[in-house]
C-alpha cells in the first residue's frame, strides 16, 4: 500500500522527508491523509488537533 | 583640533531613560540596540528584564488561543497559511460551540487568564459575530470566568460596540510590520485601515492587543520603525511572533529568524515599550528552542501563549508552566485583572 507524507502530501517513498518529519514532530499537525494524500480538514485546539479525511475519517492527537 | 565626541553607549542611555524614567527608546535608539554586537546581548537582556520588572512587575500573563474559523480568508497576508489566495494545505474549518467551550476550559485549566477567539477573515459578518456571541454565552454557562479576547479582523464601529456589549475585554489586531514594509506583506488592505480599527477599539474602552511578525524581509531600520509605531499606538499588549515559513505561502522559503537576532529584537522591543505587556507568540519554538525561550523570559517578555496556536502547534502548556516555575515567575491571577 502506498503511504503519503502527512506534511507535504507526496509519496513517502518519493524523496527525502526529513524536513517534513521535523516539522511534524515540532509545530505542525498532519495536513494530508497518509492513506490517500487528500487534504484534510484540520482543527487545532489549545491542547491538540483533529484531522478529518473525507474518505478515511478522523484522527486526533494523543493529547486531544 | 577638536576631540571626537564621546560615543554614548545606547544601553547606558536606556538605563537612564527607560529604566529610571520609563520613557521608551526612539527609533534611532532602537536601531542602535538592534545593531548591538553579539557580546552585548547579555547586557541588553539583563537591562530589558530590569525594565520589565520595574514597570510591569514580576507576573507573567498566560493566554490560550483558538481558531474559530480557519482558512479561506480573502486577504493576501503573505505570511499566512489561511489565505485563500495561496496554495496552502490548510482547508477551511469552523469550530462548533461545544468545541469552543472545551478549548476555553483547556485554557483555563492551565491557569491562564486570557482566552482569545480568532477568525481568519477580513472582518466579521453577522454569522461570525453570532457564533462569537453564542460561544461567549456558552463559555460563561460552563462556569468559566476567563477573560475573553477576540481577533476577527477589521471592524466597523457598530461591530466594535457589539463586541463591547458581549463582554469582550481585549481585541487583537496586529499591524504586523512597519508601515513602510506593510505593502510588501499585504496588498488587499492597508496599514492605515488596520490602524483605524485599533483606534476604534481603544476609543470604545476595550484593551488593545497589537503586535506583529519578525522575519518577513524587513530591514533592521524597519524593525525599529515598527517598534516605535507600536509605542505610538500605546497598546496594552504586544504579541511578538517570529515567522513560521509555512508551505504554500509566498514566504515558505524565508529563513527562520536566528535565535540571537530574535533575542536582540525582544530586548529592543521591551526598551521601546517599557510598560506594555510583551507576549511571546507564534514561531518561538522554531526560532528559540527551549533554551532561548528562557532567555526571552529573562529578557523583557512578560506574557506567553501556552499550548497550540491557530494552525501550528506549540509546546505542551505544562512545559511552559514548568519553565515559569523554574524561573520563579508568578502567573498573573484572574483576580488581578478584574
Amino acid at each position: 500500500m502506498t503511504t503519503y507524507c502527512s506534511f507535504c502530501g507526496k509519496e513517502e517513498a518519493d524523496g527525502d522527508h526529513a524536513f517534513c518529519r521535523q516539522r511534524l514532530s515540532a509545530i505542525d499537525p498532519p495536513r494530508y491523509c497518509p492513506e490517500c494524500a487528500r487534504r484534510m480538514v484540520v482543527q487545532v485546539t489549545p491542547d491538540g488537533w483533529t484531522a478529518r479525511c473525507s474518505r478515511h475519517g478522523e484522527t486526533a492527537s494523543a493529547r486531544n | 583640533m577638536t576631540a571626537a565626541p564621546e560615543q554614548i553607549d545606547v544601553l547606558d542611555e536606556a538605563r537612564e531613560q527607560v529604566l529610571e524614567r520609563g520613557v521608551g527608546l526612539t527609533e534611532a535608539q532602537v536601531l542602535k540596540v538592534l545593531e548591538l554586537p553579539e557580546d552585548r546581548i547579555g547586557d541588553l537582556l539583563a537591562l530589558a528584564h530590569e525594565v520589565r520588572e520595574r514597570w510591569c512587575g514580576p507576573e507573567v500573563e498566560v493566554e490560550g488561543i483558538v481558531s474559530l474559523k480557519t482558512g479561506g480568508c480573502p486577504e493576501d497576508c503573505h505570511f499566512c497559511s489561511q489565505s485563500g489566495q495561496f496554495p496552502s494545505p490548510v482547508r477551511s474549518a469552523w469550530l462548533d460551540i461545544p468545541g469552543l467551550v472545551r478549548a476555553a476550559r483547556q485554557t483555563r485549566d492551565t491557569g491562564a487568564t486570557e482566552f482569545c477567539i480568532v477568525a481568519a477573515v477580513r472582518g466579521p459578518d453577522k454569522r461570525l459575530l453570532s457564533q462569537v456571541r453564542d460561544g461567549i454565552k456558552a463559555i460563561r454557562e460552563d462556569g468559566n470566568d476567563i477573560q475573553i479576547a477576540c481577533s476577527l479582523g477589521m471592524l466597523t464601529q457598530e461591530q466594535v460596540d457589539e463586541l463591547v456589549a458581549m463582554g469582550v475585554h481585549r481585541y487583537n489586531h496586529n499591524l504586523e510590520t512597519a508601515r513602510s514594509h506593510f505593502p510588501n506583506v499585504v496588498t488587499t488592505h492597508s496599514w492605515e485601515e488596520r490602524w483605524d480599527t485599533l483606534r476604534m477599539i481603544r476609543d470604545a474602552g476595550m484593551e488593545v492587543c497589537c503586535g506583529g511578525i519578525i522575519g518577513m524581509g524587513e530591514t533592521l531600520q524597519q524593525r525599529a520603525e515598527f517598534a516605535v509605531q507600536l509605542a505610538e499606538l500605546e497598546p496594552d499588549e504586544v504579541p511578538l511572533n517570529f515567522l513560521i515559513p509555512n508551505p504554500g505561502t509566498p514566504y515558505e522559503n524565508y529563513p527562520v529568524v536566528e535565535g540571537t537576532e530574535a533575542l536582540r529584537t525582544v530586548g529592543a522591543f521591551r526598551l521601546a515599550l517599557p510598560r506594555t505587556i510583551l507576549r511571546f507568540a507564534g514561531g518561538r519554538e522554531l526560532t528559540f528552542g527551549d533554551l532561548g525561550a528562557k532567555q526571552g523570559m529573562l529578557g523583557g517578555i512578560n506574557a506567553i501563549i501556552v499550548g497550540n496556536y491557530l494552525t501550528n502547534l506549540g509546546r505542551p502548556a505544562q512545559q511552559d508552566l514548568d519553565m515559569l516555575d523554574e524561573l520563579s515567575m508568578p502567573i498573573k491571577a484572574l483576580s488581578q485583572t478584574l
